[in-house]
């Protein structure tokens, strides 16, 4: 099969998988802003999106998107080191035109992982998990609240400044993460050119700059609401 | 204006293929700036000859950027600090009095080191005799023009067929990847009707012995293109992937 022992077929199924997550990422982000403007309307779309087949369906393909992402990542990489040889060279310089994001996906990658790692406990496993294993009502911080209750999670966790920190710390990252990522996954499509090259690199920083600060608005937004 | 300077090189020193390498550092003084990087090497060797030790291995041939035997990694640039030459083209005017000059073999998996500074690119050679031509029946020459090739598509083709094959691409590439080489090599033959005949079994038939050459998978850091001597656009390699999809979606 061509897609995984041809490195072109590796990398389809990279940029593929990294479209899907990145179109994930708009709704996440459209998601977010909404809970600024209208808590009611936040939580509508947490009990839409709770353990409902659908939801969980989709949250499977979502899975298998970031799963597929994770070990093509990791097998790619494992290649690409032994393609370099086991000598390296004594003098490094990043030449001119060469992007820092583009040198450093996988640790990008690995820590945006790790962030999700937390975001998942600190998220995912009180509301569609703890709704799947059959309860409706978890503790947060001393308070019962309803696990469709999306709203009382953002203003708790978003409340305590290393949370926000932490979280800021993984959109920049995500940040570096989609500006290299988002042009490179058209490029390896093969929908580019000389021209193409400059308009989609301004696309993606603009996309990311514009997903990323969504993340961040509402992040601070029930930050500063927390403390005024 | 060229003034003679003194320098120190650091350069990769090994026997053999199989043989432990390492740095040795030599002094040189009074190198004129007006002379070539290869020139001053020669006067190294010189000078390591007359000291009776054995001279520093080298890749060079015609040393007017065309043939892409020089190769040489310099101060962490593969063909010097200059952009858009080869080590030949390379002047020592591009070094300051006193620098201290870093010069390795090209390091990646395909390129194992032969001796010293020397490398074997025999892969390259695998890669283009996989598919990078096209086949042609011997007999009456046709006319030129007879096919009309528009001036876009003909000026594409040359700028990828500048190509010389030197292997800096792969040698700058984190990942050891031969993409811009060949993604060069089937461009120059795809953009133009006498190649697109066999173009589909090309791109196929070079990725797979790219692959099993073990080179590694593009990541688009554009490393290649900067550090290339001809400049070979990564535009080529999004028309390499495109050629090589519709290939396989094909099949």
């Amino acid at each position: 099969m061509w897609l995984l022992n041809s490195s072109i077929g590796r990398k389809l199924i990279m940029s593929l998988s990294g479209i899907f997550l990145i179109l994930f990422l708009l709704f996440h982000a459209s998601m977010n802003v909404a809970a600024v403007f209208s808590e009611e309307a936040y939580n509508a779309i947490c009990g839409f999106l709770g353990a409902n087949w659908y939801a969980v369906a989709g949250t499977l393909v979502l899975a298998a998107g970031f799963m597929i992402h994770i070990v093509y990542a990791i097998w790619l990489t494992l290649q690409n080191r032994r393609a370099r040889g086991r000598k390296r060279y004594a003098v490094n310089v990043r030449p001119k035109g060469v992007e820092w994001a583009s040198q450093n996906m996988f640790v990008l990658g690995l820590i945006v992982l790790c962030f999700l790692g937390l975001h998942f406990t600190q998220f995912w496993y009180k509301m569609m998990f703890a709704e799947l294993t059959g309860h409706h009502e978890v503790e947060l911080g001393g308070a019962i609240v309803s696990a469709h209750d999306g709203a009382a999670f953002i203003r708790y966790y978003f409340s305590n400044i290393i949370v926000v920190a932490l979280y800021l710390v993984w959109y920049a990252a995500l940040w570096f993460h989609l500006t290299h990522g988002f042009w490179s996954a058209l490029q390896t499509v093969g929908w580019n050119n000389t021209v193409w090259l400059k308009r989609w690199q301004v696309i993606a920083n603009i996309f990311a700059t514009l997903i990323c600060a969504a993340f961040a608005f509402v992040t601070v937004f029930f930050y500063l609401e927390s403390i005024l | 204006m060229d003034k003679n300077i003194n320098i120190t090189l650091k350069v990769w020193r090994q026997k053999g293929p199989k043989e432990k390498g390492a740095f040795e550092t030599y002094k040189l003084n009074d190198v004129s700036q007006g002379s070539s990087f290869l020139e001053m090497l020669d006067v190294l060797n010189e000078q390591l000859i007359r000291e009776g030790k054995e001279p520093v291995a080298f890749d060079h041939d015609c040393r007017e950027g065309i043939c892409g035997m020089c190769s040489l990694y310099i101060n962490g640039h593969p063909h010097g600090p200059d952009s858009a030459v080869t080590t030949c083209q390379l002047h020592m005017r591009k070094f300051s009095d006193g620098a201290t000059i870093t010069v390795e073999p090209w390091r990646s998996a395909g390129f194992p080191v032969i001796r010293d500074l020397m490398v074997d690119r025999y892969a390259y050679d695998k890669i283009i005799q996989a598919g990078g031509f096209v086949s042609v029946n011997t007999g009456g020459v046709p006319d030129a023009n007879a096919i009309p090739i528009s001036k876009k598509d003909a000026d594409l083709a040359m700028d990828a067929a500048a190509c010389i094959g030197c292997g800096a691409c792969a040698a700058a590439c984190k990942n050891g990847s031969a993409m811009l080489f060949i993604s060069a090599k089937v461009s120059q033959l795809a953009l133009l009707p006498q190649g697109r005949t066999e173009a589909s079994r090309r791109v196929k038939a070079m990725i797979a012995k790219m692959d099993e050459l073990g080179f590694g998978n593009c990541t688009n850091t554009r490393s290649c293109e900067v550090e290339c001597p001809k400049e070979v656009s990564i535009s080529n390699i999004a028309r390499l992937n495109r050629e090589f999809i519709v290939a396989k979606l094909q099949d």
